[in-house]
């Protein structure tokens, strides 16, 4: 019978607890830009240029076909030699995430955005609004509403995906459960609490999106995913 | 600046490269077949009104959905083997942890489409004298999975991704023979890149097809 | 004359939580026997005729079909039903639902093989010859390999009706099969209805058509409240209504004129 014991990793909590703290620091930014980004992204797209919604959808289509793995060993390993600056592996997971979810973003403004019946765009069209105007005042914020929810499960699904840094050596929560399971020779036991410390972050998150899109909803908001 | 892009030491080694599409395939298929049959068995627990097999089946599913698949990967490889008097393959560990993570993704889904069928039917159904089996296979489940199909391949293009995770403990998959000629041949870029494309030919088309499903659903609703 | 009573229906009560909707029903239906039931929409006359093939559990009272008591007593008081009762009983007493509730994904004809091969579990071709006939009975002999959706909703309630007879049952139950239809389809299915009264099938009809009601009923009941506030023969009950609460509710329904 196996005799757990925790105590080799209680003594190494402060590395668990950086590790924690590297991970919000990596889904963080990837969520702030990406989001940014994402939005730019969704608006090149709906675009009527060509010019600009082909390259958009390229990018979209690319980084939505091709595993988040595979796209970060391409920003850590290939994109240094070709740009020929040095990459750090925090860089280079911002990097590969912003873009990754910006593109999955991207889908959900799109979809929020085109949600918005073309009676909304004619009356403002109809009091003088120019496009960017309508956009702005009348078009998104009635979107952002409807947008909510999948935001929040894309921002979940971002916060398990950047786990991945963990494999280019980035000190996240992953990498240290890894280090200290090698450490102490402890593996099940520093897993376990990896394990359990991602199920606590994520699930009540979850849980809070999980209130945010019922409270949506008795205001009568429908919602697109 | 100024990459020379030179694939030649890619090209010649396109046999490592079939071996690593071959290991993804392999993997792709056990964890497909895994996660979406083990998926129904576990929707059905979500569906059900007895609390023997809801509040297990809703547990598996919060659960699995709320941790990372790599972090559970890894416990299959690292951990569980303390536990167990046998060893792990990487194929055994990625497969457990892409297949049980898919297994509560699917879940969810089969729930969806199952509840979206309208009372109307199960009652039509039970007044013939039909039993809860019955109804399920000839009426419930051929309607719901039309519905679920676009879901379902969307779930099934997320298995086929997650498939480069398992190139963490080292199982011979397209990434890592990727990883394997970067090291060998100091090209990483055309590797890598190689390895990209060839992801992105394989699944482009699988995308299309889950637009396509999607598009006719909504058209048929 | 117990011999003709095919069903008898003691005490029957449901409950659906603190709401009662059903307070205790006594009935009797003799073979042959085609009893509407009228009343208001909450007045359970739907609850009650779903109790009936048990697709509500009643909470209280006897069902007994030809002559045998179903279900068995709980020593905690009240009945307990075996799931294969119910699905034999299902068998025996074909429904007919306002929304039809055909299956879209089978033609007409796999509609109303449908019980025959999964339920009585005969085989395809036993089944096709006897759906055939059915169809053939409400007039849909040449729909047969349509999907309901490109049925009308008269076309769909006469294939339902089809599906329900291809079962042989000894007793048909109607839940206000023609109300979800627009008028000009609703004779078709009257048509239907009355031609398998006129066979003296045993039957009871939930509905809203007063003068068909009149016409091809042997007894009318109303139900308010849960309970029968009045009953007899169509005559009695639709052109002498001794209760207030009947003649208020027939008044409500003018366009019923004799």
């Amino acid at each position: 019978m196996y005799r757990w014991d925790f105590s080799p990793v209680a003594a190494n909590a402060d590395l668990l607890a950086a590790g924690l703290l590297n991970t919000l620091k990596v889904t963080g930014t990837a969520l702030v830009f990406g989001v940014a980004l994402g939005l730019v992204l969704a608006l090149l797209r709906l675009s009527r240029q060509r010019l600009a919604s082909w390259p958009a959808g390229f990018v979209i289509e690319v980084f939505r076909t091709t595993p988040p793995l595979v796209q970060l060993f391409w920003f850590f390993f290939a994109l240094p030699l070709i740009v020929g600056i040095e990459m750090t592996p925090f860089m280079a997971a911002a990097v590969t995430f912003s873009i990754q979810s910006a593109a999955f973003f991207a889908e959900v403004f799109r979809a929020g955005i085109v949600s918005i019946e073309r009676g909304q765009w004619e009356g403002a069209r109809a009091i003088g609004m120019t496009h960017g105007q309508t956009l702005r005042r009348i078009v998104l914020p009635q979107a952002v509403k409807r947008m909510i929810p999948a935001f929040m499960e894309r921002a979940i699904e971002l916060m398990k995906t950047t786990t991945l840094v963990a494999t280019i050596s980035y000190a996240d929560l992953l990498f240290a459960a890894n280090e200290i399971a090698q450490k102490t020779f402890r593996p099940l036991e520093a897993f376990t609490v990896a394990a359990l410390i991602y199920f606590v972050v994520i699930f009540t998150v979850s849980l809070a999106a999980r209130q945010i899109e019922r409270r949506l909803a008795v205001s009568g908001e429908s919602t697109v995913h | 600046m100024g990459h020379q892009w030179d694939f030649s030491s890619v090209l010649a080694n396109t046999d490592a490269l079939l071996v690593g599409a071959i290991g993804t395939l392999h993997i792709f298929a056990i964890c497909l077949v895994l996660g979406l049959s083990f998926g129904l068995v576990v929707g059905l627990g979500r569906y059900s009104r007895n609390g023997w097999f809801y509040f297990p089946a809703t547990a598996f599913v919060e659960f699995f959905r709320n941790t990372p698949v790599l972090v559970q990967i890894l416990w299959f490889y690292f951990a569980l083997p303390i536990l167990l008097p046998f060893e792990i393959s990487p194929l055994g560990a990625a497969s457990l942890g892409i297949s049980l993570n898919s297994a509560a993704f699917s879940a969810e889904i089969y729930r969806g489409g199952i509840q979206s069928i309208e009372p109307g039917q199960w009652d039509g159904a039970r007044a013939l004298g039909m039993r809860w089996g019955q109804i399920m296979r000839r009426i419930v489940l051929p309607q719901a999975i039309k519905r679920m199909l676009p879901a379902l391949t969307n779930r099934a293009i997320e298995i086929f991704k997650m498939t480069t995770l398992a190139s963490a403990v080292a199982y011979v998959e397209l990434l890592q023979q990727g990883k394997l000629i970067a090291s060998l041949n100091f090209n990483p870029i055309e590797a890598y890149t190689a390895v990209a494309v060839i992801f992105f030919v394989c699944l482009w088309p699988l995308v299309q097809l889950s637009y396509l499903l999607e598009r006719r659903l909504r058209r048929d609703e | 004359m117990t011999d003709d009573v095919l069903l008898r229906v003691s005490g029957l009560a449901k409950r659906f939580g603190a709401n009662e909707v059903l307070r205790g029903i006594d009935l009797e239906v003799r073979r042959g026997e085609r009893v509407a039931i009228l009343g208001a929409s909450g007045s359970g006359k739907s609850t009650f005729l779903r109790c009936l093939n048990f697709m509500e559990m009643p909470s209280a009272g006897l069902i007994e079909l030809d002559g045998r008591l179903l279900g068995s007593e709980r020593r905690s008081g009240g009945r307990t039903y075996r799931e294969a009762e119910l699905t034999g009983v299902r068998q025996r007493v074909g429904m007919v639902f306002q929304q039809f509730n055909l299956f879209p994904h089978m033609t007409a004809i796999g509609n109303v093989m449908e019980g025959l091969r999964t339920v009585r579990g005969l085989p395809k071709a036993d089944a096709r010859f006897r759906a055939e006939r059915e169809l053939a009975r409400v007039g849909l002999a040449d729909k047969a390999a349509q999907y309901p959706a490109h049925l009308s909703g008269g076309q769909k309630q006469r294939v339902a009706i089809a599906r329900a007879l291809a079962m042989d049952p000894e007793m048909l139950l109607f839940d206000e099969p023609t109300s979800a239809l627009d008028p000009e389809l609703v004779g078709e299915v009257l048509g239907v209805i009355r031609s398998l009264a006129e066979e003296g099938r045993t039957m009871l009809l939930v509905t809203h058509e007063l003068g068909f009601a009149y016409h091809v009923a042997t007894r009318v009941i109303f139900l308010a409240d849960g309970a029968i506030h009045e009953s007899g023969t169509p005559d009695e009950v639709l052109k002498h209504p001794r209760q207030e609460r009947t003649r208020a509710f027939l008044a409500r329904h003018k366009e019923f004129s004799l």
